[in-house]
């Protein structure tokens, strides 16, 4: 029963976050203030991760694939399927389920806890828009976050392959452009722009509707991060059979 | 003038508020008073819209809050300014930002005319030199004054204040009570203060409210408090040894 109640729960605070707004100008400001907390800052530990993890799956990849009768191409080939399919846009959002929607929870909770949101009622202004919509706009900016991951994570794959001498730069770039098919990548911006979604709006209920003091900030934070990665899994797996199989 | 009439509040089966009827008026400093687990809080969150009541209405100048459509709460939200017990001021704004905001939310005016605004009620307060310091870059009493700033920077006809000298040092506490009756008379606003503090009772207290187990248990000013009778009144405010020897010297006329 709980759990239909937090369900229940979640979409009313939906339905006040896109109720009554906040005066256009001050939500300029404040779009502006969550683009550069929750996607700028989130940049250098995609761009970082991202590198790293392309070149992880290269080198697994090389150094399976023993027989003498399968091109090398097809490690690169794989390095960029499992990039673009799965690796940059689930991943990284379960990264930043931890990174983006902690910051969320505790941000919102601790103004929770401080009685700031109360203060924002008393005034008359609808919390739940002035709080959590402008980080649901300024998540719809995340694709563009997975498309650098994407990016460097292919730059990433470059570099270990072809500098550590497992694959020819040639046949890694024939590798890269074989079989492409464009459907993979609106797939895996659609899987994004729904993540984003989950990404602002769950730990976003976490922090809004958390009773208690500053241990319970951090149990919220804490329950957000669980939710928002079993959420994305799920939707990740149903998107996935809609839009692939 | 606010007017409550017969207000119930439950939380489930378990019954907070039990009935209330009472009045506050404007110009004067109205105190809720009664022992932790009172109602007190649950009743100063009714009398913002916070929490809705379960029975009973809350009158504001005549007009019970529950029949208003939802724009006219909004603007008679906006006629209130609320000083919060831990003071509530937005963390990420400077003290200037944090005061100015209620102005930036609900007025169309230039920044300088805001910002004009801002340094009138934060003398009012006697605060200089804070305006770009942050919340946490300040003391206790410093930021329950910014609070009152704040509250009262876009002219509010109800003031509502939740312990506001909680935390704070005996010297501190005076000042913010006369700080907050100074304002209430020069504004002329209806100001509710919900306290447990004593020395707020017998200095600024003009029309107290003393809840006992969420019933209405008495209803007067400071100095009908002196004569009281009512046993769990003078229980609870002459708690302790000195106010039962003020008691004593006013009920002799000393």
């Amino acid at each position: 029963m709980k759990y239909l109640h937090d369900i229940g729960e979640y979409f009313i605070m939906l339905k006040k976050v896109f109720g009554r707004m906040t005066k256009p100008s001050v939500l300029r400001g404040l779009i502006f203030k969550e683009v550069d907390d929750l996607i700028i800052s989130s940049l250098g530990i995609v761009i970082f991760i991202s590198f790293f993890i392309g070149g992880v799956v290269t080198i697994q990849t090389a150094l399976n694939l023993n027989n003498p009768l399968i091109p090398k191409s097809l490690i690169a080939f794989t390095a960029r399927q499992s990039i673009i399919l799965e690796f940059s846009p689930t991943f990284i959002s379960i990264i930043m389920a931890g990174k983006v929607g902690s910051n969320i929870t505790s941000s919102i909770g601790t103004m929770r806890v401080m009685e700031q949101i109360d203060a924002l009622e008393v005034m008359g202004i609808n919390s739940a828009n002035y709080l959590i919509f402008p980080k649901i706009i300024a998540m719809l900016l995340y694709p563009f976050v997975i498309a650098i991951s994407m990016f460097v994570g292919i730059a990433g794959a470059y570099a270990a392959g072809v500098l550590g001498g497992f694959v020819p730069g040639e046949q890694f770039l024939n590798g890269l452009q074989n079989d492409f098919i464009d459907f993979h990548l609106i797939y895996a911006f659609i899987k994004t722009f729904v993540f984003a979604i989950i990404l602002s709006t769950i730990p976003a209920y976490h922090g809004y509707y958390m009773r208690g003091g500053a241990l319970e900030v951090g149990k919220a934070s804490t329950t957000a991060f669980v939710w928002t990665s079993v959420v994305l899994i799920i939707t990740n797996y149903v998107l996935t059979q809609l839009l692939l199989s | 003038m606010i007017e409550v009439k017969n207000l119930h509040k439950s939380f489930g089966q378990e019954e907070i508020l039990k009935g209330i009827n009472t009045e506050f008026y404007k110009g004067k400093t109205n105190l809720i008073i009664g022992q932790s687990g009172a109602g007190k809080t649950v009743f100063l969150k009714c009398l913002l819209g916070l929490f809705e009541p379960t029975d009973g209405t809350i009158e504001y100048n005549g007009k019970a809050y529950s029949s208003l459509d939802n724009e006219t709460q909004r603007d008679l939200r906006q006629k209130m300014g609320m000083v919060f017990q831990g003071g509530a001021l937005f963390d990420s704004m400077t003290i200037a930002e944090n005061v100015m905001f209620p102005l930036r939310m609900f007025t169309k005016q230039k920044k300088s005319e805001m910002m004009d605004r801002v340094q009138e009620v934060l003398q009012r307060v006697n605060l200089e030199n804070v305006n770009h310091k942050f919340p946490s870059e300040i003391s206790g009493g410093m930021q329950k004054r910014v609070s009152i700033a704040r509250a009262i920077v876009n002219r509010p006809e109800y003031l509502f204040c939740d312990e506001p000298n909680s935390g704070l040092d005996p010297k501190t506490a005076i000042l913010i009570d006369n700080l907050i009756q100074e304002i209430t008379k020069e504004y002329d606003i209806t100001t509710v203060i919900n306290t447990h503090d004593m020395n707020s009772v017998l200095e600024i207290g003009e029309n107290i409210v003393y809840l006992k187990d969420g019933n209405l248990a008495w209803n007067g000013s400071k100095d009908e408090i002196y004569k009281s009778e009512d046993k769990s009144l003078t229980d609870f405010v002459y708690s302790s040894e000195l106010f039962k020897k003020v008691r004593k010297a006013q009920l002799k006329g000393i």
